[in-house]
């Protein structure tokens, strides 16, 4: 079985569990299952189109999916696959160009 | 919800703001809570991973948000929020943040102006997370 790590911001939606564990063979199925199980998380993963959002990554270990074979990556049974939100942001752009 | 930060974690992101002035800093936040009161007990230091302009932008790696979920897991403690400073800028949540949060966690800003601490600020999504509401601070002494 491969684990699945929520992050802590989305366990709201996942009835506060942390982890997640899967017999699916792949990465889409095992997010596809995670969104059956707890389908108030599907909309923080997946867009309109069911793609994982750009804002989140997923890693199988310290593996990016994308170095990987994206959402057909193949789990093994001692994975461990991470659920990775984009943190990012910075300053107003507005506030700056009064100088400019 | 009220925000209570302890003074170890308020000395080690002002130190953290001052220090890379004017660039932008960043870190992680990790406490506990009640229904009524969040409290962060630690701040730990991250590195601003950005490409790019620092002084207006930050980012974490991929890496080191799974290291920190790790150590939440492994320490039995609250992964609550993140804070990154504003240099030059007031206190307050961008676009650019607000475009980029997650739900659940407090986004702290420190306002760095001419390498002191003006301001700090904490903001969190609403339920519908679509803004940002401010939190209400109250420093342990
Ligand atoms: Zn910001």
């Amino acid at each position: 079985m491969a684990q699945l790590i929520i992050p802590t911001p989305l366990r709201k939606y996942t009835e506060n569990a942390a982890t997640f564990n899967t017999d699916s063979i792949t990465i889409e199925q095992a997010i596809e299952e995670l969104t059956t199980e707890y389908p108030d998380v599907k909309q923080h993963l997946l867009d309109g189109s069911g793609k994982i959002r750009s804002f989140i990554k997923v890693f199988v270990g310290e593996e990016d999916i994308r170095s990987l074979a994206g959402e057909q990556t193949e789990l093994k049974d001692s994975d461990v696959v991470s659920i990775v939100p984009a943190i990012a942001g910075g300053t107003y752009d507005l506030l700056l160009t009064t100088h400019d | 919800m009220k925000l209570t930060i302890s003074k170890s974690a308020n000395e080690i992101m002002q130190q953290h703001a001052i220090e890379l002035f004017p660039d932008e800093c960043c870190g992680f936040l990790y406490g506990h809570e009640t229904e009524e009161v969040r409290t962060i007990e630690l701040a730990v230091p991250v590195v601003n991973s950005k490409d790019g302009d620092k002084k207006r932008r930050f980012e974490i790696s991929p890496l080191d948000y799974m290291k920190a979920e790790q150590c939440a897991l492994q320490n039995n403690i609250g992964l609550l929020g993140v804070y990154h400073s504003h240099p030059q800028h007031p206190a307050i949540a961008s676009e650019h943040d607000l475009k980029q949060a997650m739900p659940y966690f407090s986004y702290v800003i420190l306002s760095v102006m001419d390498a002191t601490i003006a301001d700090i600020k904490s903001w969190k999504l609403n339920e519908e997370n679509t803004i940002f509401l401010e939190e209400e601070i109250s420093n342990e002494q």
